[in-house]
This record gives structure tokens, C-alpha cells and sequence, in this order.
């Protein structure tokens, strides 16, 4: 007579426990929270390092239009502005933007219409500084000979978006521990009630020669299957999440909210997620039932 | 093999189920355990088979003193000894193969040697066709065909049965015993609780008897009768027949 083939199987019965089927959405639902969570900050990194390269060591000089006031025209005051700004060490450069790149800038907020050679735009001078520039001074300066100038450093605000930044990352890991503390508590508790349920099994085991790992890997190889299936449930259903939302921003007309999109290698970070939960469950569940058996005879 | 010193067993703080007990199983004996329903037989199968610790007494087995085997020690001991449970104590879940071959996953035999050992020994059993089978849909004697077979499967020092017999015919009673024969004759020491007299009377064993909680050990009938044959013989007869 022909052998079966010999299906992976479990001395006990954990399957069917009710316990077990709860194990692995509430997992999935983890990993769901857990891969948004990893992904937002991912992407808060991202735009940090994106605002650094971008704003870092940059001034803004902005010379407002003073209609009815006894000063020079605006463009003289810009090219008075541009005369102070190249004149102080530590400046690289200073350029004066064009109207067709303020139009670009206040698109957002005033539509097509910012471009509109009767509004009253003010000019403005990127500054790229390369060194220690003294922001105060250079404020006194620039007031004496161009009024109606304001400086603008980037690095206060830029500080501001930095610490914003590092809060929400903190706030992504503090959400993270909470779920791992989650995904602890939930296997305890399937585990402990898996031993209470089966006791009588457990002991038979027992007397029949099992060790106590015997029986834990039992309950590992089951919590590690279910954490693995309700992972990657979690991570598909996460994915699809990400790839609604930024779909989603690239149908924005004002470019307001920064691109959604992960890299190749952050999708790969977030198949971490089932593998860390699955990971969390196997050392947790060891060591509830190595504990809980010790405690029998 | 075994030795009990004084033994007494008592659950909580009811009165002793067993008192006094002591004797000494040699390596590859074969003794019946007799007594009337409640006279402790299955309390001194769980003190053999390391289910219970004696509340006094010393329990030595395999040369180990018992009092002085540490939890972690147990598995090891008890890979050594085959239980044949009263109520089977079959896994539902399970076919009856994955049933025997839980003492050989156990030890960590490979996996095609188990699903080899398992079925030969399940066929020898009578029951090669069932082997795929879980306890829910096999008899009662089937049942304890599969308990019996996963008590041997790993050729045990020390085998115990509680009423292995109970649930079978004539027929197959006796070929298990003839099993457990084969075992002893092997150097297994076996020990079966049971209340089949036809079996003891056609096994010629020695006997553990429990009364009330307390044991006596009857020597095998052979030896008795062998023992009055040579106390016929010494006998000088009746005082009126000396004469004659």
C-alpha cells in the first residue's frame, strides 16, 4: 500500500481554537497600522532632507512695493539690496528672481492670475550663503539701504520643519513599540489560553517523553504561520494604501503636499514589518509557554 | 529496574491511597498487577510512570533515585517507559499513524523511519488499513490496538499497561499479550494491570496483588506449583498414612 505523503502537522489542536482564529486579522490589522506608520515617517525623512538640501545656507530678500511712500522705485532698491547682499563675506550669491518665477511661486495661492503685470509684486533675491553670515547686521544694512526689504533665514524656520519633522518620526516609532507592545500582549494571551485549553494534551506529551521546547514548537511554529499570514494581509492591504494616497496627491493641481511615492528600497523596509512581527511572536510565545510549564509538574 | 521503598501515596489531604508499598522489579520481568477496582492499581502505574511523586517513601528507577531527578531530567526517563493508558489517551485530531509516531518525533527519528516503523507496527496490529484513520472513527478496541502500539513503538526498558485487554475480543487479547511476551522475552520489564484471570492463568507471571492499598507480591503459578511439588516430596503424607 502506497505511504501518504506526511502533511505538517501539530500534536495539538491549535487551529481550531478560537483564540487562534482572532490571531491572525487582529495581526493583519497590526501590520496594517505598523507599514502606515513606518511609511509616513519614511516619507517625513524624506522631505526633511529634501527641504535641508534645498533651504539649507539659503536667505530669501524680499523688497516690498511701497506706492505713496517717499522712497526710490522698486527696482532700485532691489539693485540697492543686491549691491549690500554681494558686499558681505560669507555670501556666495545673490540673485534677483524674475516676475515669471514669482508668478510660479504665488501660483498656488492666486492661480494664473499671479502672473498679471498690474498686481503689485514684490521682488525678490535668492541668497546663497557660504559661510557664517551675521542676520542681524545685514538686516540693519539692507533696511538703511533699500526700505521696505525684509530678510528672510531659512534656518529659523527651517529648525521649525526640522524638530516638526522629528516629532512625527517619533510619534511613527511611538506608535510602532505600541503595536509590537500589542502584538506581544495578543500572543500571550492566545498562547496561555492554547495551554489552558490543552492542557490535558500538554501533559500527555509530557509523560510520553516530550520536553518543554517539544511543546513550544508547537506553539511557535503556529503563532509564527498565523503572524506571518495576518502580516502580509496587513502589508498588502497597507501597500494598496500608499498607492491609493499617492495616486491620490499626484491628481492635486497645486503641488501643496509633498510627493507619496516610496522608493524601491522602502517597500522593501516595509516587508519588514510581517517579518518582524512573525519574529516578536516566535520569541514571545517561547517564552509564555517555557514560563507557563515550568510552573507544572 | 524498579525498587519502592515504603511507599505512600495520598491526594491532598485525603487518607493514603497507598501504604506501605515496597518491592523491587528486576530488568526484563514480567509482572501482572491484580486487585479489586479502587485498590490503587492505576496510582501505582502514575507513581511507575512518573506521573505523581510518592508522598513517602523511595522510588528508584533505572538506578535513579527519584526524589532526586530534577524537572528537567524527566523526558529522558520517560522515553524509556511505554504507557498503555486505561482511556487510550489518544490524540482526536491525529490519525492513528501520527498517534504512534508521536514517541519517535519525540526522540527526533527521521521522519521516513517513522512513517515506516509506524505503519509496519500498526499493520501488525490489524490495522495496516487503517492507518490514515482518526481515533473518532475507530472501535474501541481499535483504539486501544493504536494505544498499544504507540507504547512499544520505541522499543521502551519499561512497559505499563492499565487493563490493555479490556476493550478487545478473546482473539486479539491474546495476541497483545503474546506482544508483550515478545517484548519481555526482548528484556523489556512489563507490567499490566488487569482483571482478565484467563490471561493470568495462561501467562505464567508473577503477580503484584493491591489490597486496600496495600501490595503483595505472588510469585508465578508455575513456581508455586513447582514449589508444592517439592513440598509433596519432602512430606512425610498424613500421620495415619505414614504407617500404612
Amino acid at each position: 500500500m502506497a505511504l501518504r505523503p506526511v502533511r505538517p502537522r501539530s500534536d495539538l489542536p491549535l487551529a481550531v481554537d478560537p483564540s487562534s482564529r482572532f490571531l491572525g486579522w487582529i495581526t493583519a490589522l497590526m501590520a496594517f497600522l505598523a507599514a502606515l506608520a513606518l511609511a509616513g515617517a519614511m516619507l517625513v525623512t524624506d522631505m526633511a532632507q529634501r527641504w535641508d538640501s534645498g533651504l539649507a545656507g539659503g536667505l530669501t530678500v524680499q523688497v516690498a512695493p511701497m506706492p505713496g511712500a517717499p522712497v526710490a522705485p522698486l527696482d532700485e532698491r532691489a539693485e540697492a539690496a543686491l549691491t549690500v547682499l554681494r558686499s558681505v563675506p560669507g555670501i556666495r550669491s545673490a540673485t534677483l528672481l524674475g516676475g515669471g518665477e514669482i508668478a510660479r511661486l504665488l501660483e498656488p495661492w492666486l492661480g494664473a492670475g499671479a502672473a498679471d503685470p498690474l498686481l503689485p509684486m514684490p521682488r525678490l533675491i535668492d541668497v546663497v550663503a557660504d559661510g557664517p553670515v551675521d542676520v542681524a547686521a545685514l538686516r540693519l544694512r539692507l533696511t538703511s539701504a533699500a526700505p521696505g526689504a525684509t530678510l528672510d533665514d531659512h534656518a529659523v524656520w527651517l529648525a521649525d520643519l526640522r524638530s516638526f519633522a522629528g516629532a512625527i518620526r517619533l510619534a511613527a516609532l511611538g506608535v510602532v513599540v505600541l503595536i509590537g507592545a500589542a502584538a506581544v500582549m495578543t500572543v500571550v494571551f492566545a498562547v496561555r489560553t492554547g495551554l489552558a485549553i490543552h492542557r490535558p494534551v500538554v501533559e500527555l506529551l509530557h509523560l510520553m517523553g516530550a520536553t518543554d521546547r517539544y511543546v513550544s514548537r508547537q506553539f511557535e511554529r503556529h503563532v509564527v504561520g498565523r503572524s506571518l499570514r495576518g502580516g502580509g494581509i496587513g502589508l498588502l492591504l497597507a501597500g494598496g494604501t500608499m498607492y491609493g494616497l499617492h495616486r491620490a496627491s499626484q491628481g492635486l493641481r497645486a503641488s501643496l503636499l509633498p510627493d507619496l511615492a516610496l522608493q524601491p528600497w522602502q517597500w522593501g523596509a516595509l516587508l519588514l514589518v510581517p517579518a518582524g512581527l512573525a519574529l516578536l511572536a516566535l520569541v514571545t510565545a517561547r517564552w509564555t509557554v517555557l514560563r507557563t510549564l515550568e510552573s507544572m509538574p | 529496574m524498579i525498587r519502592f521503598e515504603n511507599v505512600g501515596l495520598r491526594y491532598g489531604t485525603e487518607a493514603e491511597v497507598l501504604r506501605d508499598i515496597s518491592f523491587t522489579l528486576q530488568p526484563g520481568s514480567f509482572h501482572f498487577l491484580t486487585g479489586a477496582s479502587g485498590a490503587g492499581k492505576s496510582s501505582l502505574l502514575k507513581l511507575m510512570y512518573l506521573a505523581h511523586r510518592p508522598s513517602r517513601g523511595l522510588v528508584t528507577l533505572f538506578g535513579r533515585d527519584m526524589a532526586m531527578v530534577t524537572r528537567r531530567d524527566l523526558p529522558e526517563l520517560r522515553r524509556q517507559i511505554g504507557v498503555v493508558f486505561q482511556d487510550f489517551a489518544l490524540l482526536d485530531h491525529l490519525s492513528a499513524l501520527d498517534n504512534v509516531a508521536l514517541p519517535l518525533r519525540m526522540a527526533g527519528t527521521p521522519e521516513a523511519d517513522v512513517v515506516a516503523h509506524c505503519s509496519e507496527i500498526l499493520r501488525w496490529v490489524g490495522l495496516g488499513n487503517h492507518l490514515h484513520a482518526t481515533p473518532s472513527t475507530l472501535s474501541g478496541g481499535q483504539k486501544q490496538r493504536v494505544a498499544i502500539a504507540r507504547s512499544v513503538i520505541n522499543r521502551p526498558r519499561l512497559l505499563l499497561a492499565d487493563e490493555p485487554t479490556g476493550n478487545v475480543d478473546d482473539g486479539i487479547g491474546m495476541r497483545l499479550l503474546y506482544l508483550f511476551e515478545e517484548l519481555y522475552k526482548l528484556g523489556t520489564t512489563v507490567v499490566i494491570a488487569t482483571h482478565n484471570e484467563a490471561l493470568i492463568r495462561r501467562f505464567d507471571h508473577p503477580r503484584l496483588h493491591l489490597d486496600n492499598g496495600r501490595l503483595m507480591v505472588l510469585p508465578a503459578r508455575g513456581r508455586v506449583e513447582a514449589r508444592a511439588k517439592d513440598a509433596r516430596a519432602n512430606d512425610p503424607g498424613p500421620i495415619d498414612q505414614r504407617w500404612e
